[in-house]
């Protein structure tokens, strides 16, 4: 990370409420200003209900703001229809969830190549081989012909981070990737992801509850309320 | 379509119970179907054949003669003024004084009475005959003479129909040759083909003389050369078949016919030529359709039953795969959000389970025609007539299983929209949060 690194994500005075026009209307961010810059290693932690996942959301643009202005990679993006929200998710973001998320029917190759079948409605010889490449940089080549259900959560969330990584998007965001490990599968998984963005500049932003993990990074966003308490 | 067709293959294979459910489910409705459909076709075409198969669908007759009428002159009572008359029971004294000036006028009265018909004949047939064979879906032209008579031998009178025909074209029509019992089928001049039971009554044999009788002089030797049994004593006892050329001397129409008979190539095309021939020639023009009100509207109930059944089935279809594949989005929740996050459209969502319909349907199109297969076949070897022989055929006409094919293929379609709608509007951040 340096000050002169572009920045992917700049959010401006964004709020976010839920129940808008109801009685119980909730505002839950209430003005966020954020820059996260290419190359980032970013952890984002805070209390429960503080807006962490929230924020994350729209970042990844699985929700809308109610107010404020986002850019990413500088085009507005908060005015857009959806199917350009979609298109914008799927060539420049990469998704890892607390759970795996990986889908059952399909064996660990297809899971990672899924970005290319969304993308062309196939998986071509090159798609597969990234994604095998990608399996075997994070120790799963073994691995690639087996359903999730034959692998362990650590193996199975190191396949999600594969799948992350697959169309190399500019910035990975991680939602607890490591809530539901134990602590050496912990470690493996914070250093995969850290050594991706060594290796090939990925940003990432990753919301954690563990302080071990929070200290180790670059960067560390905290919220508190709905605000930002530490940027 | 790569995607949506994948994703769609793959989540069936994994829910594999649920699949197989419904592929069994849409197959026992097509099954249902095409077996009905088949089994009221075969009833209905079997039906024709035994009915309109031995009668013409379309008649030619001559116009009937117009009602007798005649007409005389009444005087009228006598009036005041032509432009007053007075209501009745409302006469002035000065009624009774009759006006000069006005004459007497008259009022017809008519008395009408249906007339007693001459054997009317269609003189100018002949040259009529390539002309209705040249229309389409005509498939057999006969000309006939036709009248009644009294077949005579020894002691033995019975009242007949004679029928003069042209036996070929004839029996295009009404398939005479099928029925013949004994006999050559080969009319010569003095040659008449007579019933079974006519032959009984009159005790002639094949080869055997009678006389036919029209009037006290009108009298004709005929040979019968062979026998026919139609199936309904009645016809056997009065139709009696002889060469054209001899009615038409017998009957006093030289040269002319009493009616030409057409059979068409679709019976229920019957109606709309007779409505083309009634535009374009002077004659009376009947169909099937009108003669046999009874049987059209018989056939046209099952025709609706049938239509009614079909629609329910369809309906039931439907509510099953859409139910099916609701309670599926619900199951698949996550991974349709998690596909949403990954860059999946609303579009290739809802391509996903509307193929998934699209399937399921042909898949148990091909199940259910398999087993409408087997349910036909079963009919034809157990439910046998008195002769031991199927009690009419039932087919599986490639086109009518291509047809409830597709149908089913569309419902599967048409339930998975409901479905692939709550697929494609679901918040992919609810869904992976829940």
């Amino acid at each position: 990370m340096t000050a002169a690194a572009p920045p992917i994500v700049a959010l401006r005075g964004i709020r976010k409420s839920y129940g808008v026009g109801t009685p119980v209307e909730t505002e839950v961010l209430h003005g966020i200003d954020l820059v996260l810059s290419a190359g980032e290693f970013a952890a984002m932690i805070g209390p429960s209900g503080s807006g962490k996942s929230t924020l994350l959301n729209l970042i990844g643009l699985l929700e809308r703001p109610t107010a404020g202005e986002y850019r990413l990679r500088d085009a507005r993006i908060d005015a857009l229809s959806d199917d350009a929200l979609t298109r914008a998710r799927r060539d420049m973001l990469g998704f890892v969830f607390q759970f795996h998320h990986l889908l059952p029917a399909f064996d660990a190759v297809e899971n990672v190549a899924m970005t290319a079948m969304i993308r062309t409605g196939r998986v071509d010889a090159t798609a597969r081989a990234r994604a095998e490449a990608l399996l075997a940089a994070v120790g799963l080549a073994q691995a690639r012909g087996k359903r999730p259900s034959e692998l362990s959560g650590g193996m199975q969330q190191r396949v999600a981070i594969a799948r992350a990584l697959m169309h190399a998007p500019p910035l990975v965001l991680a939602d607890e990737p490591t809530g539901n490990l134990d602590t050496a599968s912990s470690a493996a998984i914070f250093e995969l992801m850290r050594r991706f963005n060594r290796e090939s500049g990925t940003a990432f932003l990753i919301v954690t509850h563990d302080p071990r993990i929070a200290d180790r990074c670059d960067r560390v966003i905290e919220m508190v309320d709905g605000r930002l308490a530490r940027a | 379509m790569g995607f949506p067709l994948r994703i769609a293959v793959r989540f069936l294979l994994e829910g594999r119970f649920q699949s197989v459910l419904l592929v069994v489910g849409v197959a026992a409705g097509v099954a249902v179907v095409t077996y009905i459909t088949a089994l009221i076709d075969g009833l209905q075409t079997n039906t024709i054949r035994r009915t309109l198969g031995v009668q013409p669908h379309v008649t030619v007759r001559p116009v009937k003669d117009t009602p007798l009428a005649g007409s005389l002159a009444v005087p009228r009572p006598p009036t005041r003024s032509s432009g007053n008359a007075p209501l009745p029971g409302t006469a002035s004294p000065s009624a009774t004084v009759p006006s000069p000036a006005v004459a007497p006028a008259e009022v017809e009265l008519t008395v009408e009475q249906p007339r007693a018909q001459r054997t009317q004949s269609i003189d100018n047939w002949a040259p009529l005959m390539p002309v209705l064979e040249m229309l389409p879906g005509v498939v057999a032209v006969s000309p006939m003479a036709s009248g009644a008579a009294l077949a005579q031998r020894g002691e033995g009178s019975r009242a007949i129909a004679l029928i003069g025909v042209d036996l070929p074209r004839y029996d295009r029509i009404a398939a005479l040759s099928e029925k013949l019992v004994a006999g050559r089928f080969v009319l010569g001049p003095g040659d008449a083909i007579i019933g079974r039971e006519l032959a009984d009554d009159l005790g002639v044999q094949l080869g055997d003389r009678f006389t036919v009788a029209l009037g006290r002089d009108t009298v004709e030797s005929m040979r019968a050369v062979a026998l026919y049994d139609a199936g309904i004593r009645d016809v056997n006892r009065r139709n009696v078949y002889v060469p054209l050329r001899t009615a038409q001397s017998l009957l006093g129409v030289p040269g002319g016919v009493t009616q030409i008979d057409l059979t068409v190539e679709r019976v229920f095309d019957a109606e709309s030529l007779a409505q083309r021939l009634r535009a374009r020639l002077p004659f009376e023009i009947e169909s099937w359709m009108q003669t046999n009100g009874q049987l059209l509207s018989a056939l046209d109930a099952q025709s609706i039953s049938t239509r009614l059944i079909r629609a329910v089935v369809m309906i039931v279809v439907v509510l099953g795969i859409a139910s099916v594949l609701v309670v599926s989005v619900v199951q698949k929740r996550k991974e349709i959000g998690i596909l949403r996050a990954m860059g999946a459209s609303r579009g290739q969502m809802t391509g996903v389970f509307l193929l998934q319909g699209a399937i399921v349907g042909a898949a148990g199109s091909v199940a259910g025609a398999a087993l409408a297969w087997a349910m036909i076949t079963a009919f034809s070897a157990l439910v046998r007539g008195a002769d031991g022989r199927p009690l009419f055929p039932i087919a599986l006409e490639p086109g009518m299983l291509a047809a409830v094919s597709l149908a089913a293929t569309v419902c599967g379609v048409l339930a998975a929209v409901a479905p692939a709608r709550r697929a494609a509007q679901l918040d992919p951040a609810q869904a992976i949060r829940l």
